[in-house]
């Protein structure tokens, strides 16, 4: 996207008034531009030579970078993007631009030459009468040309541009090619007088101008514009001559466009007179130049014709997915510089004949015109329609994250059963049914199915138990819920999502338990805090049952007690026959959502 | 032996105030004495106090001496009554001794030196640099004086001598238990696990870290952001195709061949294999006539459209390629509204910076069917982002070639407190989807964004190649949290 640096004061007073920078920027995300940057002159010239900042920056002019759409090339200068914003504002009206009505003698006329097809083939050109430059306006002009340059014109392979005093020179022009040693003449901002192939010797070490040479460079022709007296106006796309410089003085402006692309060239050329004519006595008026082809066609230019595009109602309401009535679609067009006319045919729809200015070579298809209904309409007013989508449960999709992590650190799946046997769920745990903790089977057809777990320590015992000739160690792991009796369901008691694990081996493994805690943990960006605080995790000694004493702990996080682990009482062991020492641990996993 | 004696000792005292003289007195290492306090004091049978003292050794150098002899002794000892030859004295003896020994032997006026001849000046000599050399060895205290002549010719140096003074601790008992650090099978099988008395356990340390192995971080959020388009019931696109033609890469999407983002600054154009050499005819008729002339209503771009430039094969500068191969099939079918999605790498021809990488993953979704606007295009973005955990969105208008409106996303982030842009999005162009045969009345709306980006805001890292390529730290692959989209998007950064 080019950028465009405009003087913010200067920029303010073209647009009526002064913004905050914050105002600025919401009516540049409106409008579709940014305002990339806010910097001064002297500090760009800093940052250039690597300085550091300095004091005292309050009388430096405050200059704003602004990031504009690569197609908008009518936003490349301050006086096409202070147009805009007044007229997006409701301050201007669309201006209409129109070619000069002049005689047919007094027409000026540029013949082109049959070579100049071998090279370059095309130009076109105007004349902005009676203009009034000052510094501001003259160095605008300027720097549009090198934004068009660098942007439409791809560095000049395209389109190169070249400005004259027409005080300077005399019509008719000659667009015509010729070998390199036959031109010659005093380039801008030189003394003497060059021929053409000393002078692209001479540009080699020139850094702005030597990225252009390799476009004409070993072509036995180049490009070259005379006027009638042979003065060389230019050498596209390398460099205008000395004698028709303009300067703050200059009252008539003569501009070329040389190019390989006419397209381009008119868009660029329409650019230069549309942004400038606003300066001419007869504002927004632009005189025309006759170019003269070898083969006899002769065009008149520039073409500030208003293009017309028939847009149906329907085909923009229907883009923009909002219904809106004509005079609504019709004002907000004119916003964007679009005059949109009415017309309902036969069969009662409505249409709109929208004139599409010179200016607005983006325009290409009625999208584009649905498109600026909408951003004068607001994308951000534009209601939503939600699509028809599925939303997973969180608490399944945070276990089954948790549960990956853990198979990746070595330790494998058991999925066991939630009912178990009375004595499983308590006694065998050395635990105490404090008569407010478990649900109770009615009517369990075994003693294995007497209770619902409230732990899931049963379930993966049994299993290492079942597994005694599994060589060692064993490392398994569940996740699953477990169901406690809770007062305030409707129905008495409430599911709890559990994470559970078990090492088994010729050692307890507590400390590996422990890392697997820790790196439960990390997994959830809990970080390992010291005891009392209460932003992550802590560990602490703990005092259960089914624990070996000294060898257990209790999980601390963010201050609530989560879980326990710890070396499995040897007394639990025994009751579920299991040989070898094991450590456990058993956490609420609910806690992560 | 030690540990007994320590524990019995303070059976019937108080207190061992110099674990030095504690060892010394009893004939043991003082080594060995200073290990066993310290485990005592670990299980706190003991209660040790830190003592320092400061003390003289003897240097390499001070120990030779304390040996040998001073060196001025030496020399004088080998200088007989008659006097000596200087050279024969210099044969006699080291030369470090023949150099020091001189020094000192002429500043102590105990010899005379001549050119050649060397005799003594006096007839006995005390060997006082030996004497305080062994008397500091033995621990004997020496006058300050003294200390610092010695110091001078470095033949001492100060040592900082520990030890303990050791009390009973909380937990003293005349003899320990063998303090257990595990339960192992033994302990079970012998049934001594009731008698086990553990260590403490340090539970401000970690525990012990886990072999295991990591996903990559990026592709952590790959899956979730999968997830996303399955749940929103979109299908993926086949994007195992990284070389592409200008064509599908950029005419088909009626990007023009003059456009920036075809320059060779932007996009890797290949050498080998150079140039596509099928593509179907009648289709790229139709994209050339619309980009030279236009039509379905467009007034296209006026230029000459090149055969040569669409060949060219480069690098996919992004999947949307892949996204005008599917549409271009789908309008060759009785027309079925799709919903589509890709995530993969492309390409891109720029300088790596912290920002940036040459290459990098795409996210883009797709959605096809008559009548969409641009109130859809807005309510999928909200549906997707919101899932992302980006629920507060504005959009600003935009120019891309192939889509108008078109729209870039902006999403407010709650830590750094500003709207960052997150995307980019559109509805295709009428010259992009027509040409390829879809009906009219058939609308495309789509999005794109960046892997890396939300997954660096995500994880809080500001530089692209901490989290993509080898300069990666492997660390940070491991230390990675799963990735839970929608819940800490924001905060978290």
């Amino acid at each position: 996207m080019p950028t465009v640096s405009v003087g913010r004061d200067r920029l303010f007073e073209a647009l009526g008034r002064t913004y905050t920078q914050e105002e600025f920027e919401e009516l540049c995300f409106k409008f579709g531009i940014e305002l990339d940057d806010v910097t001064t002159e002297k500090a760009i010239i800093r940052k250039e030579k690597h300085l550091g900042e300095e004091e005292g920056l309050e009388d430096e002019e405050v200059i704003y970078k602004i990031e504009v759409p690569a197609n908008r090339y009518d936003l490349l200068c301050l006086e096409g993007l202070a147009q805009a914003l007044r007229i997006f504002n409701g301050l201007d009206p669309i201006p209409t631009y129109k070619v000069a009505g002049i005689n047919k003698e007094s027409f000026l006329e540029m013949h082109v030459k049959s070579e100049t097809s071998r090279i370059r083939p095309y130009v076109v050109c105007a004349v902005l009468r009676d203009v009034t430059f000052d510094e501001a306006r003259y160095n605008s002009f300027i720097d549009l040309q090198d934004r068009l340059h660098q942007n439409i014109c791809r560095r000049r392979t395209l389109v190169a541009i070249g400005t004259h005093d027409l005080d300077t020179i005399e019509g008719p022009f000659t667009y015509e090619a010729l070998p390199p040693s036959e031109i010659n003449f005093v380039p801008l901002k030189q003394t003497r007088k060059f021929a053409a192939n000393e002078l692209m010797e001479f540009y080699q070490s020139d850094q702005k101008l030597k990225k252009f040479l390799h476009i004409i460079e070993g072509s036995p022709v180049f490009p070259v514009i005379y006027d009638q007296n042979r003065t060389v106006l230019s050498l596209p796309p390398i460099i205008n001559g000395a004698h028709s410089a303009i300067t703050l003085k200059t009252k008539n402006v003569f501009i070329e466009c040389t190019a390989t692309d006419l397209t381009k060239a008119n868009i660029v050329l329409n650019t230069m007179v549309t942004m400038f004519s606003v300066y001419c006595k007869e504002k927004f008026q632009v005189e025309p130049v006759k170019v003269i082809y070898p083969d006899g066609k002769l065009y008149s230019c520039p073409d500030l014709s208003v293009y017309h595009m028939d847009v149906p109602l329907s085909y923009i309401t229907r883009i923009v997915g909002v219904s809106l009535p004509e005079k609504e679609v019709a004002s907000l067009l004119y916003r964007m510089q679009l005059e949109a006319k009415l017309s309902i045919s036969g069969d009662e729809t409505v249409n709109f004949t929208v004139s599409v200015p010179p200016t607005r070579s983006d325009i290409l298809h009625p999208c584009d015109v649905a498109e600026d209904v909408a951003i004068a309409y607001g994308y951000n007013e534009v209601p939503k329609t939600k699509p028809s989508s599925l939303k997973p449960c969180s608490l399944n999709q945070l276990s089954d994250l948790i549960r990956m992590e853990i198979a990746m650190v070595g330790f494998t799946e058991v999925l066991t059963w939630i009912l178990c046997s009375y004595k499983e769920n308590f006694t065998m745990l050395n635990r105490k049914d404090d008569k407010a903790t478990a649900v109770i089977n009615g009517n369990p057809r075994s003693a294995d199915f007497e209770v619902v777990r409230t732990s899931l320590m049963p379930g993966i015992l049994k299993t290492a138990a079942h597994n005694k000739d599994h060589p060692k160690p064993i490392k398994i792991f569940e996740v699953g819920d477990v169901v406690l009796l809770d007062e305030s369901k409707d129905v008495g008691a409430t599911n709890r999502r559990h994470f559970a694990a078990l090492y088994c081996g010729a050692n307890s493994g507590f400390e590996l338990i422990h890392g697997l805690v820790d790196r439960i943990m990390e997994v959830t960006g809990t970080p390992f805090v010291s005891p009392g605080d209460d932003v992550g995790y802590y560990i602490k000694s703990a005092d259960e049952p089914e624990f070996l004493p000294g060898r257990q702990a209790s999980i601390i996080y963010k201050g609530k007690q989560i879980g326990t682990f710890g070396i499995v009482h040897p007394e639990v062991l025994q009751n579920f026959d299991i040989p070898d020492p094991c450590s456990f641990v058993e956490l609420n996993m609910e806690i992560f959502l | 032996m030690a540990e007994e004696a320590v524990l019995r000792y303070l059976e019937k005292n108080e207190e061992i105030s110099d674990s030095g003289k504690f060892a010394e007195d009893r004939g043991l290492s003082h080594d060995d004495i200073l290990n066993i306090i310290k485990s005592l004091n670990g299980f706190r049978l003991v209660d040790a106090q830190d003592i320092k003292k400061e003390r003289w050794v003897l240097t390499d150098e001070g120990k030779k001496y304390a040996e040998a002899g001073s060196p001025e002794v030496q020399l004088f000892l080998a200088i007989p009554a008659e006097g000596i030859a200087r050279e024969d004295l210099q044969k006699k003896l080291e030369s470090s001794i023949f150099k020091i020994g001189s020094q000192q032997a002429i500043k102590n006026k105990w010899i005379e030196m001549g050119k050649s001849q060397v005799s003594r000046k006096v007839q006995q000599v005390e060997d006082k640099i030996k004497i305080l050399l062994l008397q500091i060895q033995n621990g004997e205290a020496v006058s300050s004086e003294d200390i610092d002549a010695l110091k001078r010719r470095k033949l001492i140096t100060q040592q900082i001598w520990k030890g303990y003074s050791v009390r009973k601790g909380p937990k003293y008992a005349p003899k320990r238990k063998k303090a257990a650090t595990d339960l192992t099978r033994e302990n079970i099988q012998r049934g001594d696990w009731k008698e086990l008395e553990f260590k403490e356990y340090n539970f401000s340390a970690k525990g012990q870290p886990l072999e295991g192995g990591h996903l990559h971080p990026l592709l952590k959020v790959r899956r979730q952001v999968q997830m996303i388009f399955l749940q929103m019931g979109f299908e993926e696109m086949p994007t195992n195709n990284f070389v592409e033609s200008s064509f599908w890469n950029f005419d088909a999407l009626f990007q023009p061949q003059q456009h920036p983002a075809r320059d060779s600054h932007d996009t890797f154009f290949l050498k080998e294999p150079s140039t596509t050499k099928i593509l179907p005819e009648d289709y790229v008729e139709r994209v050339k006539e619309v980009h030279e002339n236009g039509g379905y209503g467009s007034r296209g771009y006026g230029y000459e459209w090149k055969r040569e430039e669409a060949n060219k094969n480069l690098l996919r500068t992004h999947t949307t390629a892949v996204s005008s191969r599917m549409l271009y099939l789908l309008a060759q079918k009785p027309f079925a509204p799709k919903k589509y999605y890709s995530i993969d790498r492309v390409f891109r021809n720029e300088a790596v910076d912290r920002t940036h990488l040459a290459e990098f993953h795409q996210i883009e979704g797709v959605m096809c069917d008559r009548g969409l606007a641009l109130s859809d295009l807005i309510g999928v973005l909200h549906e997707f982002f919101s899932r992302l955990g980006m629920s507060k969105l504005r959009f600003k208008p935009a120019y891309n070639p192939y889509t108008e409106p078109s729209m870039e996303i902006f999403s407010y982030h709650e830590g750094f407190k500003k709207w960052v842009e997150v995307g980019n999005s559109g509805m295709f162009r009428p010259e992009m989807l027509q040409p390829m045969g879809l009906p009219e009345d058939v609308q495309v709306i789509a999005w794109g964004l960046s892997l890396e980006r939300p997954t660096m805001i995500l994880y809080g890292i500001d530089n692209i190649r901490d989290l993509f390529g080898h300069k990666v730290d492997l660390g940070l692959i491991k230390r990675n949290p799963v990735c839970r989209l929608g819940l800490q998007y924001m905060d978290s950064a």
